[in-house]
């Protein structure tokens, strides 16, 4: 399934950052959702800043336009006080993007769990993410750091409790 | 020997002497330097041989010295400052050539020499051995640089003040002749100075106002003396040639006579080109436009300026406008922002995208107008903005 690029993404100013305060809000809303949807559809949980300018995403060959990496950051960081982003690193050379909050993929997991009817049981954060049973839901594949995280605010709410097993950890709800 | 040769010297020779001569050692004193000697060297006093025999001359720093080359204790020289100007005189037939050395006359405190009086104000030195041209390039150097002046040698050596004494004590025609000759170097000196370094000359054209501003400022002392008319006269001269009149503006306030008569005159003046050109021109085409019109008593930037700052208070239909930028400009009272914008995003969006260069074209505006209308736009959030290699692009904005 292709990805489908918004209007802005053909439109060259889209990729130089405006002076006007107004029109950089929407410029910068529009870029975030860009992001966010792009990972979600290559679920991709991690960036690369170097690495990214290069994607697709910030370089629009056939316009031949490209963001700069001052204007990158500035996305990034429009991005991270929404939440949807953390930096790995102080450098800020590598970031996790969260284009669902860990809220609401606990939110998710909670749903396919009542779902069929196992509440009270226990499972492996293997099970859960790499699960047969698991295969067509979106969480599957969810990557190790971000599917703790949402289990951690399932555990917050007190819909679920965080078990170290022996070879490695599980979850049961409630 | 060296005082029975005195003796006599001053026994046989008491008319024609070279009295600005002195003994001395022989011996360069501290902070003086060797530049040059050159031997086979007679000394002339005036057009007569002088009844010493060949002997060696020394330029130094300081002075110059001749020597005798048969009898070294035998020993004159003379102070370089005692000396006003020199020349060639070029070799004849059976005649050496020779540099001809025009002197001070000997001031009271001078030291002993070998001649007490002489009926000539110069010396020759004839270079039997040739080396003159070596020799006259040296003492040229020395008399220029007069480093004599920088490092005084601790031996009391009479100084010639400069060509002012000089002047005081010349008589007949060779005091006319060395008053002449001085004059000429002054002059000559004034002007490579001035031409040599344009930095001197700009001095000298500060000189020149704080001169017309002291002027300026004495007429206003002098109020009653001269006539309101030639007041009046001399300030607009002052104001033409751009330098501001404080007197002027105190006296009648901002605003002043001057400028509200300039305002009005711009009214008039500016009303068809400005027509012409979409109802806005940059200030600096304005001042182009105004002065190559006026041919003569053409205006300051100062003076625009301030006559524009005014129209608006003159009711005159032109108005002066600063940009974000700092771009001054001229536009007609009637001219309406909005509807310049409205015009600019209808262009665009025509085009699809412009830029300041084609935006320029298109109008007939000049680059820099047509950008501050696309900036203007750009702000009004009615524009945005594409900056790649490419160049700065303007595009509606579809935000």
């Amino acid at each position: 399934m292709s990805f489908e690029w918004p209007w802005q993404y053909n439109f060259p100013p889209f990729f130089t950052l405006q002076p006007n305060v107004d029109t950089r809000q929407k410029q910068l809303a529009a870029w975030c959702s860009l992001v966010l949807s792009y990972c979600r559809h290559r679920k991709l949980y991690t960036l690369d800043v170097l690495e990214a300018q290069e994607s697709p995403v910030f370089n629009n060959k056939k316009i031949e336009r490209k963001l700069s990496v001052e204007a990158i950051q500035v996305v990034f960081e429009e991005l991270r006080k929404k939440g949807n982003l953390e930096w790995l690193d102080k450098n800020k050379s590598r970031c996790l993007i969260m284009w669902r909050r860990p809220e609401e993929w606990g939110k998710l997991i909670y749903q396919w769990v009542s779902k069929n009817g196992m509440v009270n049981s226990v499972f492996t954060l293997y099970e859960l993410a790499n699960g047969d049973d698991t295969e067509k839901e979106e969480f599957h594949g969810l990557e190790d750091w971000m599917l703790l995280r949402s289990l951690q605010a399932l555990q917050t709410d007190g819909k679920a409790e965080i078990i170290t097993m022996d070879d490695g950890k599980g979850v049961k709800f409630f | 020997m060296v005082v029975c040769e005195k003796n006599v010297l001053l026994l046989l020779f008491a008319k024609r002497k070279m009295d600005r001569f002195m003994w001395t050692n022989g011996l360069l004193e501290m902070n003086e330097t060797l530049v040059i000697q050159q031997r086979g060297v007679r000394l002339y006093d005036g057009e007569d041989k002088a009844k010493l025999d060949v002997g060696g001359v020394v330029l130094s720093t300081h002075r110059l010295l001749w020597r005798d080359q048969k009898n070294h204790e035998c020993c004159i020289c003379i102070p370089l400052s005692q000396v006003i100007f020199f020349e060639e005189q070029a070799a004849g037939i059976g005649k050496s050539a020779k540099i001809v050395i025009h002197l001070h006359p000997a001031p009271e405190n001078k030291e002993p020499g070998p001649y007490q009086h002489s009926k000539y104000s110069y010396i020759k030195l004839s270079f039997k051995e040739h080396g003159q041209i070596e020799f006259y390039r040296r003492l040229t150097e020395e008399m220029t640089q007069k480093r004599w002046e920088n490092t005084p040698v601790s031996q009391p050596i009479p100084t010639g003040t400069g060509p002012k004494a000089g002047r005081t004590r010349a008589v007949g025609i060779v005091g006319i002749e060395r008053k002449l000759e001085e004059k000429r170097k002054e002059t000559d000196k004034n002007i490579s100075e001035a031409f040599e370094d344009l930095s001197k000359l700009m001095e000298k054209a500060k000189e020149m106002v704080e001169l017309s501003r002291s002027i300026a400022n004495k007429i206003k002392d002098k109020q009653g003396d001269i006539t309101e008319d030639e007041t009046i006269r001399f300030k607009s001269y002052l104001l033409s040639m751009g330098i501001a009149n404080p007197v002027t503006r105190e006296t009648h306030g901002s605003g002043t006579q001057y400028h509200i008569q300039l305002a009005k005159q711009l009214g008039d003046m500016l009303q068809a080109p400005l027509e012409e050109r979409g109802g806005m021109m940059a200030l600096t085409e304005v001042y182009c436009l105004v002065n190559r019109a006026r041919g003569m008593e053409l205006l300051s930037p100062e003076d625009l300026v301030n006559a524009c700052k005014i129209f608006e208070s003159l009711k005159l239909p032109l108005r002066l406008r600063v940009f974000d930028s700092g771009v001054m400009v001229v536009q007609l009272q009637s001219h309406s922002e909005e509807e310049m914008i409205a015009s600019a995003l209808d262009n665009v969006s025509d085009k699809g995208s412009l830029t300041a260069e084609e935006f320029a074209k298109l109008l007939g505006l000049s680059v820099l107008l047509a950008k501050e209308r696309l900036l203007l736009a750009e702000k009004m959030g009615h524009l945005c903005r594409d900056d790649s290699v490419e160049g700065l692009r303007f595009y509606p904005n579809l935000f």
